[in-house]
Order: C-alpha cells, then sequence, then structure tokens
C-alpha cells in the first residue's frame, strides 16, 4: 500500500473521535459535521464528524446496526428517500452545503455503487451511457469515448469491448458490479460511495473490484462500508470505526489495524466482539 | 476466535517455556564458570537441545497463526513479537552453551573469575533476563523499560574487562589462553544482555506498539 502521507497531504488526526478528526483546508473535499441521524424517534448516529481525505479511500467499519451504511447514505442524500428520517449536521462538499444544493447535482458529484449489483435492463453501452444522457454530458461520439473509458477504468472493458450492445443481465455478478462502478464514473464523480461492494462477490470477483479501488485512488475520493475487516485493511488509507451509533475511531489504516488507540477498537477488529 | 485465543495462549506457553530453559541454561552457565563442573556443563547442552526444539515449534505454531487467521492489532503484535523472541531465545541458549564449554576447557588450568568482573557481570546479566522474561509473562512494560536501562551498565563491564585481560595477556603470554576464554565468555554474556534487551523492545511493542529499537522512539513513547 501506499504510504497514506504520499496519497494525502494530510493524516487523519490523532484524536479522531470528534469534530477534531481530520482537518483539511477549508473548501477542500468532503466533510460532515456533526451528524445526528434520526429514523423516525430512533436516533442512528450521535454527532459524527468527519474529514474525507480527498483522492484517498477511507473504510468505514462497524459491527452491523452500527451506522455506516446509515452515514455513508446521508453523504449523498439517499436517506432522503426513507420516510421518517432526519438529519441534522452539516455535509460540505468542496465548501457547497450539499444539504442545499440540488439533490441531482449531489448525486452526480457523490455517486454509489450498492452491495447487490443492479444494472438496468438495457445493454451494457447504455448502461454506462444512463448517467451521461440524464445529465446532458457529452454528444454522441464523446459519450463512446466516456463509456469506453469508464469500462477500462472499472476493469470491465477487455471483457465487454466485443457485446457493448448486449444486455447487462448477461454478465456475471462481478462483471455486473463492475459495470455499476462503470455507470458510477462516467460522470466523473468527486466521490464515490460503496455500501459492501463485494459481499455478495465470490474471491476472484472481489479481487478485481479491491484492484479497481486501489486503482481509482487519486482520481476521486472512496468511502467505502465493508464487513470484511481485512477487506479494509487491503483497499484503504484511512478507516473509520463505528460502534452503536458514534465514531470511535478514525485514524491511518495502518494505525488501526497495527496499533488502535481506543480499547473498543482493539476489540473489535481483533474479532473480541461484534 | 476461541480457537485463535487458544492457539495464541499455547504459543505464549512455547515462548515461556523456552525463556524458562534458557533462564536454566544461563544459570547453570554461571556455575560452571564458577566450579568448572563438567557434569553441570552436559546439562545446560541438553537444555540447549529443547530450546532448539521449541525454537522449531513456535515458529511453525506463529506462522500457523499468521496464515490461517490473519490476525491485527494486539494479536499480530503479541505474533510478531513472539517470533522474534523465539529467535533471541535460541540464540541465548548458545551462548549460554558457549559459556560453559569455555569454562571448562580442559588444555589450561582452571579460571580463577573471582579476580574479575564476570561474577558481577553475570549476575547483571541473569536479572536482566529475569526482568525481560517476567515483563513478556506479565505483559509489563515497565518491568520491559527496566531491562533497556540496565544495558549501557553490562557493556561498560564489558569493555573495563577486554581491556584489563588484554593489558594482562601483554605483561604475560602464560595467561592468554585463560584470558582469551575469559574474554569470550565476557563477550557471550554482553551478547545476552543484548538479546535480553532485544525482548525487552519486542515486549514494548506488543504491550504499547512502541518502537524503541535503535532509540527510534524513546521507552515514554515520544519520538
Amino acid at each position: 500500500m501506499m504510504n497514506s502521507s504520499e496519497a494525502q497531504p494530510e493524516e487523519p488526526g490523532k484524536n479522531g473521535k470528534t469534530t477534531s478528526s481530520t482537518r483539511l483546508r477549508p473548501g477542500n473535499g468532503l466533510t460532515a459535521s456533526n451528524i445526528n441521524f434520526f429514523y423516525g424517534q430512533a436516533q442512528a448516529l450521535y454527532d459524527v464528524s468527519l474529514s474525507f481525505a480527498s483522492g484517498a479511500v477511507t473504510a468505514l467499519i462497524g459491527p452491523s446496526g452500527c451506522g455506516k451504511s446509515t452515514f455513508l447514505r446521508s453523504l449523498n442524500r439517499m436517506n432522503e428517500t426513507v420516510k421518517g428520517a432526519r438529519l441534522e449536521g452539516s455535509i460540505t462538499l468542496d465548501g457547497e452545503d450539499i444539504l442545499k444544493s440540488d439533490v441531482n447535482k449531489v448525486r452526480r458529484r457523490v455517486g454509489m455503487v450498492f452491495q447487490r449489483s443492479n444494472p438496468f435492463p438495457m445493454s451494457i453501452f447504455a448502461n454506462v451511457a444512463y448517467g451521461l444522457d440524464v445529465n446532458g454530458i457529452g454528444r454522441r461520439g464523446k459519450i463512446k469515448e466516456i463509456v469506453e473509458e469508464s469500462l477500462v477504468k472499472a476493469a470491465l472493458w477487455d471483457e465487454v469491448k466485443d457485446k457493448l450492445h448486449a444486455s447487462a443481465n448477461s454478465l456475471s455478478g462481478g462483471q455486473q458490479q463492475r459495470l455499476c462502478i462503470a455507470r458510477a464514473l462516467a460522470v466523473k464523480p468527486d466521490v464515490l460511495l460503496m455500501d459492501e461492494p463485494c459481499s455478495a462477490l465470490d474471491p476472484i470477483a472481489t479481487a478485481k473490484i479491491e484492484d479497481l479501488i486501489f486503482g481509482l485512488r487519486g482520481e476521486c475520493t472512496i468511502i467505502i462500508v465493508t464487513h470484511n475487516l481485512q477487506q479494509a485493511a487491503r483497499v484503504s488509507e484511512y478507516t473509520a470505526f463505528l460502534l452503536l451509533g458514534r465514531l470511535v475511531e478514525f485514524s491511518t489504516t495502518l494505525d488501526m489495524f497495527k496499533n488502535p488507540r481506543e480499547r473498543e477498537t482493539e476489540d473489535y477488529v481483533t474479532g473480541r466482539f461484534g | 476466535m476461541l480457537q485463535m485465543i487458544d492457539r495464541l495462549g499455547q504459543l505464549r506457553g512455547k515462548v515461556l517455556t523456552m525463556a524458562n530453559l534458557v533462564e536454566k541454561a544461563l544459570d547453570g552457565s554461571v556455575r560452571v564458570l564458577a566450579c568448572q563442573d563438567e557434569l553441570e556443563a552436559r546439562r545446560v547442552l541438553d537444555y540447549e537441545d529443547a530450546i532448539n526444539t521449541l525454537e522449531v515449534e513456535t515458529d511453525q505454531l506463529a506462522t500457523e497463526l499468521l496464515a490461517l487467521n490473519q490476525p491485527v492489532a494486539k494479536d499480530l503484535r503479541f505474533i510478531t513479537a513472539a517470533i522474534k523472541i523465539n529467535s533471541d531465545l535460541e540464540r541465548m541458549g548458545d551462548l549460554a552453551v558457549n559459556i560453559a564449554r569455555s569454562s571448562i576447557r580442559g588444555d589450561h588450568r582452571p579460571m580463577d573469575i573471582d579476580t574479575t568482573e564476570i561474577p558481577e557481570m553475570a549476575r547483571r546479566v541473569q536479572a536482566m533476563v529475569r526482568d525481560a522474561v517476567q515483563s513478556f509473562e506479565s505483559s509489563d512494560d515497565e518491568r520491559a523499560k527496566r531491562v533497556l536501562v540496565s544495558d549501557d551498565g553490562v557493556d561498560e563491564i564489558k569493555n573495563r574487562m577486554f581491556a584489563q585481560l588484554v593489558h594482562g595477556i601483554e605483561a604475560d603470554a602464560t595467561v592468554a589462553s585463560v584470558n582469551v576464554d575469559l574474554i569470550f565468555v565476557a563477550h557471550s554474556l554482553e551478547r545476552i544482555a543484548d538479546h535480553a534487551t532485544n525482548i525487552a523492545e519486542d515486549v514494548l511493542f506488543f504491550v504499547k506498539g512502541l518502537d524503541v529499537r535503535h532509540h527510534r522512539t524513546s521507552i515514554d513513547g515520544k519520538s
């Protein structure tokens, strides 16, 4: 793994528990401040603050129900579709308050890949071009170029270049997931959210996605939720540990897995609980 | 998980058994120094055999734990420390044998160690080894720190003895054989102290996550 200081100008702060967790330059990257989240009366997140290093991969880990997916889905306002859900706090992307921005624009800048691949029932080409079309990006020639570029980045081009107009449903599970990543990359997002993107994949397909995540570093900020601690260790430069809706620790991934500061973190990563 | 905790316990047990044998080998070699007892020397050799067998078993168990459990955090620090301590203990066993062999060499008159600082040096080295082993046994970083600060005193004695023994040879060539053996003994004791220091450094690593080797970080954790 590349040295974190090479990947990012600033390392996560020493105290990852509160708003002082990591500080990037004002207006730089994605920052969530004092996030409290409620499903009706039930509070799922408590005062979570995290600044994500631009161009780096950050993993969110924690036991089931700790709020990591809720937090992830807050970052591009996916939770707004949940009835009774309410969010307090602020989320800024390059200084712009995404909670007050146009939601379509937010989701173009903050893309998402889900646990289960969800290709549209259309061709491989149309899947990747879909976001371009919706966002009015590019002429026909340009779209072809972007589709190819996105499929190359998603490490899928060689496997599909001769059948771009075949149905996306004809692809294997791993290929479908990479297609979804290509579709997300096509609109050139600043941030890519990944919610357990490999949990339904076999080890070979998983390795391809992990290589792809590794290769995207520096190009866009990636935030990945995973239950697979070894995957977090392999692909991310920074890791945040959440427990019962609270941020317990945020540090470089190396520190998290070699010498975590908090007892709860150590117990979790060593499998003593959770 | 329970299986891994059980295997970690076995690894700890093997290292402690080995450490116990090394302490016995060292104590035996110091007794051989004092009385040139061949029976005691043979016992030291027996300890070394057992230590070598345990070294292999410990390595195998540690490798198995790494391969099958992908340990992280304190478990990873413990296993990497155990691997290094294992290697240090094996070398300490060899050095104890060297001391015993130097003491019973039959081609010259018995060594009169009481006229040297060897008894004091041996006492300090035994204390260092005991502290290093106990710091491992009880994950006691304060005791480990004590080992680190003791090493300089042993080095000073060794340097003084080297100068005196070389001077003795220059003054009287007939003592050369005995003095060279004493130099080897002092050297072996000093190396055992170095290995005890390594063990203490590894204890600090697995207990506190500190890497104090080569003064990279102070023993108080300050860079």
